[in-house]
């Protein structure tokens, strides 16, 4: 059976639901559904922030489920399971088991990853893994409530610890080191992929940014999803074993006396924890940046300025990633002296990321650009990279971060960096690929207003957010009615913000619901779309959509140009596919 | 042929909106981060004015950056939208690259190193060896503090098998966290136990031994500028010298369980005379 | 070797030397009949030594931490290391140079002859895990449980981790020793390297672990 699975692909496609749809070896129809997978998570998860700003707001509103008002544990709860689904199930899956799973092995001309039935399996582990989290809403004990960094020994001593911290917390454990092994074999999958499986005359740098972007995105993966694993396996036997990895002795937790740990350490889940956690803000935002280069040169008609520039600099974000993970514990009472080198190497990550912003902003300069809702998206996450990543700059120095750490002020930067201009990257890939993955356009109308509301909207609710952190407001908080400074006399006004932050969130997160018709509709009568609809250079465009199984109906390619050959000098037109047969070659016969 | 004309003719409105956008959002920012209107309460440290010093620092350079980057894109979006020409051919310019390149490292590294003074002055000084000693507790959901009394010493707590042991004989009450009676320094110690606020005199340098008895806390006072995670099964000393009277807000900055949110205290910060006076209060009630 | 397609060639324009026109694999009828562009022996390769990768970085952080909470270890309590651990590591050594040689026997198209070495290799594999699981009951039985002291806590955890690797490189060896390669994208050769180069990391991973668990004791 696996025999006649393994050489599946080779062959003519396969004819029965099952085959075709579920269990599909086809690298477009598993990017799908990590793609569809990724969609259900990321509503669910506007679900949770919805209810999450209703209660900051109006904690006296009854809603149901709840029992009437949401309790603090429950908000909590809301925050973990927004916080996980969102990073794993949405910023991880879409933007490369998704986009990458369909585009890489099309954009390197190859007729599917190098392991299909491992890719199978990788999107078939992510799925379990979702369910066991989504599980953890059912116990009886409810779902867990440390957060999605779920720092011990809140999230190891069990129930003892409170509400949230029985089966709830042991399946998010559990969840999350499924996730890792899902996460391992799509990186191994994408890496081989690109090193192997390469189309004849694609060189390293005649690949999309794209592809760039998903290898360095997958080589991150695949160093960092290990240790999480680690991490989770010492978690889950402190919770479920007796053991000591991260419970120190003495504690007294809810006037018990914890005897039966002693001597672990806390701050070794956190290293542990950061260290795969850094790579993983990279691994949200690299396919991002991938995606954003690929369409501002498209749509502005240009080569990418500086593409040498571009992939060292995602190779140097992709290193220093691994560099910096002590940036997130400045405070927690690691070494005062490590702090030092962790700042400046985090300090260091700022010139890459400005060369990107440089070259994007060079890509455009003296184009023509051509304002689609994908161009428009990728346009956003530009704005967005820069407003989100400026401010790391403030976290990344140790003294300021006294100020800042645990404050609003960084909620609304990572959300700024790692989870809109991430998702705006989702976006642009979207409305760009959509016609090369169903054959039709999504409405350029409805996408507009869905671009400009969110473009407003997600602007309008983080930007205040800083205020509110240097301002002293602690993020996490359940319960806001009691805090003195949001009606203090030096802090008046703070209130005020939430309230504007809640407001705008329901209209955004609202108007998502734009975006879901649009899909649901143009899947269904979407505007017929030509194989080469943008006029764009690369393999993915010079077959039809949707492609046909083994994607280029078994013949061989072969590239003769980099990816970005617009507005060529002496062309009569003004782009170049890459797999267009310069005249020397053609004339030559063998 | 139509196709490429409905794209001119939608190409100037998209970009002008866009240029607009990106343009009020930038000055709206500006004017938001240039008014202040929700900032930081006054610091009442010489370290807080550092950092405030290092964040405005870092606020003028990220500021002319943001702006410079925003409007840059705003510029480029409405000059070079569509108008059914050839974009120019370009494929980079090496000299701009090492140019920018070297400049953001000496902009950004050089910013990273000036903030490392007020690090070293919270963590690399240790404090001064007559500063007023006090111990911060963190247990859910509250802070409890101690101070060595007269002898300058803190008595040991009860060790976790003795405290087991008075358990197994009844005393449910018995904790690794009260005072060992065989430890002489500990008798003069004066405990303000869970849910009390702490005071400090003024102008004194108040060395902080920071623990925790349950779940990861973080200490934070926003007038101190400082924070820092009370670690079970560590201590960790951080030390301050507050320079005005006034009351403060002691709050807890980790998540430690379902009611972290009210996991608050004061720091009342005293005349000497008044600080001596209150202690002795605190002291009698022992 | 059944790749005929020559990934790394930068066609550099024009035509450079290795502009061959684009061929269709459809009609080239050379890939044992099949339609679609075959997996090189490359990629296997690459594919195992990305796992080894990760399967690395799993372990190093469990070292790691073993080095962070020993160092921590006013509790860290020393238990005797079962005599068998040596013993089985003897079996895990020398079920390596059998697969070499159940390797050699193939590449000489001796396949009865590797049948049996490749049968040794698993069997050996599997007197490992039992060896490692009569080491478990021997702790066992002097009171030494997981949580008994972050010592014992890592014993178990290292050999547990290391012993399931093993339990998937025994089912690797069953499949690539005893399935049909007929309808196979790869053939035999490539896949008893690839499962060859797992088996002997393991080996070698193994090797470290014990060095670490009895020095670091």
């Amino acid at each position: 059976m696996v025999s006649h699975a393994e050489g599946g692909h080779a062959h003519a496609a396969p004819t029965g639901f099952i085959r075709k749809y579920i269990f599909s070896l086809d690298h477009k129809v598993i990017g799908i559904q990590y793609f569809l997978l990724a969609l259900f998570s990321v509503f669910l998860g506007m679900g949770l922030s919805i209810l999450m700003r209703i209660h900051l707001v109006w904690p006296d509103v009854k809603l149901p489920f709840f029992h009437g008002q949401i309790s603090p544990e429950q908000y909590l709860a809301l925050l973990t399971m927004h916080g996980t689904i969102m990073v794993f199930m949405v910023l991880t899956t879409a933007p490369q088991s998704g986009f990458g799973n369909y585009f890489l092995p099309i954009q390197i001309g190859a007729a599917d990853m190098a392991f299909p039935v491992l890719n199978m399996l990788s999107f078939w582990t992510t799925f379990v893994s979702l369910v066991v989290m989504v599980a953890a809403f059912f116990v009886e004990e409810g779902p867990p409530i440390g957060g999605w960094t779920a720092y011990p020994p809140l999230s190891a001593l069990g129930k003892i610890a409170g509400p949230g911290q029985g089966a709830g917390q042991t399946l998010w454990v559990i969840g999350l080191a499924i996730f890792c092994g899902a996460s391992l074999m799509g990186a191994l999958n994408f890496i081989t992929t690109t090193v192997d499986l390469r189309a004849r005359g694609m060189s390293l740098m005649r690949m999309p940014l794209t592809v760039w972007a998903w290898l360095v995105t997958a080589v991150l993966g695949l160093l960092a999803f290990g240790v999480l694993l680690a991490a989770c396996a010492l978690l889950l036997l402190d919770r479920v074993a007796g053991t000591s990895f991260f419970i120190p002795s003495g504690l007294l937790v809810t006037d018990q006396i914890i005897s039966n740990h002693a001597g672990g350490s806390p701050l070794l889940w956190q290293h542990l924890f950061w260290f795969f956690g850094h790579p993983e803000v990279y691994i949200a935002i690299l396919p991002g940046m991938g995606v954003a280069s690929h369409l501002l040169s498209t749509f502005s008609r240009k080569p990418v300025f500086g593409y040498r520039a571009m992939v060292y600099a995602m190779c140097g974000i992709g290193f220093l990633g691994f560099c910096v993970w002590g940036h997130h514990m400045f405070i927690s009472g690691m070494s005062p002296y490590s702090a030092f080198a962790f700042s400046l190497l985090t300090m260091s990550i700022g010139v890459p990321s400005a060369i990107k912003t440089f070259n994007w902003l060079g890509t455009l300069w003296g184009g023509q650009i051509r304002f689609t809702t994908a161009m428009l998206f990728a346009l956003g996450f530009v704005s967005l990279f820069v407003s989100g990543g400026l401010s790391g700059l403030f976290l990344a120095q140790p003294s300021i971060d006294l100020a800042l750490h645990d404050t609003y002020f960084v909620v609304a930067h990572f959300h700024l960096i790692m989870g809109v201009a991430a998702i705006f990257g989702i976006f642009a890939a979207t409305y760009f690929w959509f016609p090369k993955m169903f054959g039709k356009h999504l409405n350029e109308t409805v996408g507009k207003v869905h671009f400009w509301l969110t473009f407003i909207g997600v602007y309008c609710i983080f930007m205040p957010m800083h205020f509110l952190g240097i301002a002293g407001h602690e993020r996490r908080y359940a319960d806001l009615t009691g805090v003195d400074y949001l009606g203090g006399a030096t802090h008046s006004g703070l209130w005020t913000v939430q309230h504007f932050i809640s407001i705008v969130a329901f209209i955004t997160i609202g108007s998502q619901l734009l975006f879901l018709g649009n899909f649901i509709g143009s899947l269904w009568r979407g505007k017929h779309a030509e194989m080469n609809p943008w006029e764009s250079t690369t393999l993915e465009w010079t077959i039809p959509g949707p492609p046909p199984h083994d994607n280029f109906n078994g013949v061989e390619q072969v590239v003769y140009r980099g990816a970005y050959e617009f507005a060529v000098p002496g062309e009569a037109k003004d782009f170049i596919m890459q797999n267009a047969v310069p005249e020397a070659v053609g004339k030559k016969t063998r | 042929m139509e196709k490429h004309k409905s794209r001119d003719a939608g190409s100037t409105s998209v970009a002008v909106a866009l240029s607009v956008l990106l343009l009020a959002f930038t000055l709206i920012t500006v004017y938001l981060f240039v008014v202040k209107p929700w900032w930081f309460p006054p610091s009442i440290t010489k370290i807080g004015d550092l950092i405030d010093s290092q964040f405005s620092r870092t606020l003028w350079i990220t500021g002319i950056v943001f702006v410079l980057a925003q409007l840059g894109l705003a510029w480029v979006v409405f000059r070079y939208r569509d108008t059914g020409k050839r974009a120019s051919h370009s494929e980079g310019n090496t000299g701009m690259e090492v140019v920018w390149t070297l400049a953001t490292v000496i902009l950004f590294v050089g910013l990273g190193a000036y903030a490392e003074d007020a690090w070293a002055q919270v963590h690399f000084t240790p404090a001064s060896a007559n500063a007023l000693q006090v111990e911060v507790t963190g247990q859910q959901f509250k802070w409890s503090f101690r101070f060595p009394g007269p002898d300058g010493k803190f008595g040991n707590y009860k060790s976790v098998e003795t405290a087991m042991q008075e358990r197994n004989r009844g005393d449910q009450s018995a904790s690794p966290w009260q005072l060992d009676p065989k430890d002489a320094n500990g008798k003069d110690d004066i405990v303000l136990g869970p849910g009390s606020v702490l005071a400090v005199p003024v102008n004194k340098e108040v060395e902080m031994l920071i623990r925790s008895q349950d779940v990861t806390h973080s200490f934070f006072v926003r007038e101190l500028r400082l924070k820092q995670d009370a670690v079970p099964g560590m201590t960790i000393r951080m030390h301050f010298t507050a320079t005005k009277v006034g009351k403060y807000e002691i709050a807890c900055a980790e998540l430690c369980g379902q009611s972290h949110y009210t996991m608050r205290s004061e720091l009342l910060v005293m005349s000497e005379a008044d600080f001596e006076q209150w202690l002795k209060t605190m002291a009698a009630n022992q | 070797m059944p790749g005929t397609v020559a990934n790394e060639l930068d066609l550099t324009l024009p035509g450079g030397g290795g502009g061959a026109p684009p061929s269709s694999g459809a009609e080239g009828g050379g890939h044992g009949g099949r339609g679609g562009v075959p997996i090189p022996r490359r990629a296997y390769i690459t594919g195992m030594t990305l796992g080894l990768g990760a399967i690395l970085m799993f372990f190093m952080a469990l070292t790691s931490s073993y080095i962070v909470r020993r160092g921590l270890g006013l509790d860290w309590k020393p238990f005797q290391l079962p005599r068998i651990l040596w013993a089985n590591t003897v079996i895990l050594l020398a079920s390596s140079v059998t697969l070499e040689l159940a390797r050699r026997q193939l590449s000489r198209g001796a396949t009865e002859a590797f049948r049996s070495y490749w049968g040794l290799t698993t069997g050996l594999g599997l007197l490992f895990v039992g060896g490692q699981l009569y080491a478990w009951h021997q702790i066992r039985a002097a009171g030494v449980f997981i949580s008994w002291n972050p010592s014992s806590s890592f014993f178990y955890v290292f050999t547990a981790a290391h012993g399931l690797h093993l339990l998937g490189g025994i089912l690797a060896l069953l499949y690539v020793g005893f399935r049909s390669w007929e309808k196979s994208r790869t053939t035999q050769p490539v896949a008893t390297e690839v499962a060859g180069i797992y088996w002997h990391f393991l080996d070698g991973l193994w090797a470290f672990l014990l060095l670490l668990l009895s020095l670091g004791r």
